[in-house]
């Protein structure tokens, strides 16, 4: 029975046959393609279409690339070197490089700073973005960056950003300082602190009161709207003047009774412990120690620079601002407190339902009239302020769509943990919640980096306002268009490409769903 | 410290009267520098070269009287605003003067309380139009697309001039004078329309330049110059006699290759009062004898400022026209130093 067949049968095969390629059509690209992009009757039509139209486009613009010209002193030398051919004149870029990158009005022989700036900034940001990767260590690197950026920048003496980071860490001291007293300890100073701070806002009320009578008489009666601003100001000024004295007493006695629990203590001590640094101890300090050993850069003005440095500036200020902010906000919206919640219900309110670029106005031409010339807040710190005040109202509201999309259970859980607000907050509430933001906050980060390019309204020069002013307006490049723009164009998607690169790749790194 | 400063200056902005506090002449010399409001660019008037150096025609009025005030041209912090943003830069004292082709009409002379120290270029507006459209007079626009700048003159002027000729028109509103051109270039529009020097300025840098004719029709009266706040009559009159200074130069004779021969005294009395060798009409202006001799070393007389930033020999190509003295058929008429 076992040999039946070893005579019937003259070989058998005793591996697996290998397996055959498969058929030309179904592998490789051409399956790709097949599949793809002729896949039936209207793909074809469409896939032929649209290659055409893109074949019409390359030829179209190749040669505008190609015959581009990259060395001429104007558009009319650029003219000449064509005789009449299709090409770009990218001479432009070459003759003003460094006003697109930096303004006109950069000292020239300074351009290493901004450069080593955003070199650091690079290096600074990444503890930060790549926290899983880099100790946290690496992460007073990042703490340190802003007051190295702001020295490089503006220039003037390192002793003044030094004085602002000593006065910060002091205040960190002071906070812990009164934050670990003994409860009688802190008694004694809450009584003080609450002393002090109830005179102080009373006294700052008071003033207040005056100023808003003095402005009810000067706005003036004519017409019903000067008498309705009158009126208000009036009734304003004399509500001030009614609760002044008992807003002091009532803020000074809530300090003083917050000994116990040492909350409001500790805050309201570490905001007078810095306002008073800030105001009075940061000037003389800086310029005493500049006396000792100068160690000085060349001071640049807020009004010299533009450029992409601007953008980039007023992107990284103000998205690094306004997420911590929005945090703030989305948090405070959510509060079971109805003053906190008040404020940051009308803070976000007001802020979503104005146009940024009204804002960026009221930075510029409003606050020219309310401060006396000179001894105003820099433009660019009006810009910022402005700017993050918008994005963070936008940010508050695309967090508040996370907290509100965790499921209740995730609060009552951290409750009966037995975690107070601030831990459950910090440890269970925000990391999720902030997970679920990601796209929202890097969507409105993307969308803020490109306003950047509004305040070329209000004549400020970044990469917009350079073109559109001191480049095409000069009588060498007068009415040149499209390279300077394509230019700028590739620089703002270099970086929110990168950004939006970054996000997708943190929302890989986070997830915790298996699947 | 009664009053926090916040407060106060709300309070003076509110009262409507500007920030006129002290004289604007004792604050210019105090800070050492003229704070000079310009263009963001126009070519030829106000733009910054490759080396970020302003350089222009309204630019050297700021030069010349920053020479006249504080002995220095380069003493300039250049200021540059927008159409938006011009006005209330200068209301607010964040600059002393607008040198910025603004236009002196009336209401902003009176109602928006600025006074104009005379006129530095006589313009007005003007059309072009693609030779190869057939129309060789602004009339026969009817129907015509026209780009224009928006927050200007020009537009109230366009409105006014298709609506006395009974003719319609349709407007395609733009942001600036390049934008302009090249949808103009790119066939948005039929026709556009600015002041007759900033065509000629566009055209003349076109590819082809005969292409585009400019209509015969002026349809308005452009006297651009220089301005300052209402309420520091002083200071206003430094302005106003630099900038005399420089055109009554030009009807002298007074160049910068001869100044400094003249200014060591000539047989012209009224050179000799103008140069400070006769009289003391810089002490009356609360300068020094030598002030005009300064404002005109920076660039030459107005003629030269002329010639080297829009005269004909440059890009920008401009005939003198309106703008010759009144002796040479042109509107340059400056008051007599005496």
């Amino acid at each position: 029975m076992s040999d039946t067949h070893a005579q019937t049968v003259a070989f058998v095969r005793e591996t697996e046959i290998p397996p055959s390629p498969p058929p030309a059509m179904e592998a490789g690209a051409v399956k790709w393609v097949r599949e793809n992009l002729f896949s039936g009757w209207f793909n074809t039509i469409m896939t032929l279409v649209a290659l055409y139209i893109i074949i019409r486009i390359v030829i179209g613009v190749f040669p505008w690339f190609f015959n581009g010209v990259w060395d001429a002193g104007s558009i009319r030398e650029c003219r000449d070197i064509l005789q009449g051919t299709t090409g770009a004149c990218f001479a432009v870029l070459v003759d003003r490089w460094d006003h697109l990158l930096f303004g006109f009005n950069y000292p020239q022989d300074a351009y290493w700073r901004p450069t080593l700036a955003f070199v650091l900034l690079i290096v600074a940001a990444m503890p930060a973005l790549f926290y899983m990767y880099i100790p946290s260590k690496f992460l007073i690197g990042t703490a340190l960056y802003p007051f190295l950026a702001y020295w490089l920048l503006w220039g003037g003496s390192l002793w003044v950003p030094i004085a602002v980071l000593a006065a910060i860490i002091l205040t960190g001291v002071v906070f812990r300082l009164v934050e670990g007293m003994t409860v009688s300890t802190r008694t004694v100073v809450a009584g003080i602190v609450g002393l002090a701070a109830g005179v102080g806002l009373a006294y700052l009320l008071y003033l207040g009161a005056q100023e808003l009578w003095f402005i009810s008489t000067s706005v003036g009666q004519a017409g019903l709207f000067g008498t309705i601003m009158s009126l208000v100001f009036k009734l304003c000024s004399v509500f001030t003047y009614v609760f002044f004295i008992p807003m002091g007493i009532f803020v000074g006695y809530a300090i003083y009774q917050s000994a116990s629990d040492g909350g409001l203590v500790t805050v309201v001590t570490s905001l007078i412990a810095i306002s008073v640094m800030m105001l009075y101890g940061v000037g003389p300090v800086s310029s005493v120690l500049n006396g000792i050993i100068p160690i000085e850069l060349e001071a640049v003005e807020s009004r010299q620079m533009g450029g992409f440095m601007l953008c980039m500036m007023l992107g990284a200020v103000c998205v690094s601002l306004s997420i911590p902010l929005g945090i703030v906000l989305a948090l405070g919206r959510q509060s079971d407190m109805p003053l906190i919640k008040g404020v940051c219900v009308v803070f976000i309110e007001f802020v979503r339902g104005v146009p940024l670029i009204t804002l960026l106005f009221v930075a510029n031409v409003m606050l020219a009239y309310f401060f006396p010339p000179g001894s105003g807040l820099d433009l660019f710190l009006r810009v910022v302020i402005m700017i993050t005040m918008f994005s963070a109202a936008y940010i508050a509201e695309v967090i508040r769509g996370g907290l509100a999309a965790l499921p209740k259970g995730q609060y009552e859980a951290a409750d009966s943990l037995g975690l107070n607000y601030t831990q459950a907050t910090r440890l269970i509430i925000l990391p999720q919640a902030l997970k679920i933001s990601i796209p929202g906050i890097v969507n409105v980060a993307v969308g803020l980096f490109k306003d950047t390019t509004l305040v070329s309204v209000i004549s400020m020069f970044d990469i917009v306002g350079m073109i559109r002013g001191p480049i095409q307006q000069s009588t060498d490049w007068i009415s040149i268009y499209w390279e300077p723009y394509l230019f700028a164009a590739t620089c703002f998607f270099i970086v929110c490409y990168s950004i939006s690169q970054y996000s997708q790749w943190l929302e890989r790194q986070l997830q915790t769903d298996h699947h | 410290m009664k009053k926090s400063v916040f407060f106060g200056a709300l309070a003076t902005a509110a009262m409507a009267a500007g920030v006129a506090g002290a004289s604007t002449l004792d604050e210019v010399k105090a800070r050492g520098t003229l704070n000079c409001g310009v263009t963001t660019g126009v070519p030829g008037f106000a733009e910054p070269d490759a080396n970020g150096v302003w350089q222009g025609f309204d630019v050297a009025v700021c030069r010349a009287v920053a020479a006249a005030v504080l002995s220095d041209p380069n003493a300039v912090e250049f200021v540059p605003t927008t159409g938006k943003t011009r006005f209330t830069a200068l209301a607010s004292g964040e600059i002393d003067m607008l040198a910025r082709n603004t236009t002196w009409t009336f209401s902003r002379d009176v109602d928006l309380k600025f006074e104009f120290t005379g006129v530095n270029y006589y313009d007005g507006q003007g059309f072009m139009a693609p030779a190869d459209l057939g129309v060789t007079s602004a009339k026969e626009l009817d129907g015509a697309t026209v780009c224009i700048q928006t927050g200007t003159t020009t537009e109230l002027n366009l409105a006014d001039f298709f609506r006395s000729n009974g003719i319609s028109y349709e407007p395609v509103p733009i942001e600036t004078g390049a934008e302009a051109v090249q949808q103009y270039n790119a066939g948005a529009c039929d026709v556009y329309t600015t002041d007759a020097s900033a065509l000629a300025a566009q055209r003349a840098n076109f590819e082809d330049p005969t292409a585009h004719v400019i209509m015969p029709e002026i349809i308005s009266k452009e006297p651009l110059g220089p301005l300052v706040r209402h309420g520091d009559n002083e200071w206003a009159d430094i302005v106003r006699w630099t900038l005399n200074a420089l055109i009554t130069a030009e009807e002298l004779g007074v160049t910068s290759a001869n100044l400094d021969e003249l200014a060591a005294g000539s047989d012209n009395p009224e050179i000799n009062r103008l140069l400070g060798t006769e009289g003391d009409l810089g002490g009356m202006l609360g300068l020094d004898s030598d002030w005009a001799e300064r404002a005109i070393g920076v660039a030459g007389n107005y003629g030269e400022v002329f010639e080297k930033n829009i005269g004909e020999s440059t890009p920008i190509g401009l005939a003198r026209g309106l703008n010759a003295q009144w002796t040479e058929g042109g509107l340059l008429y400056s008051p007599p130093f005496r």
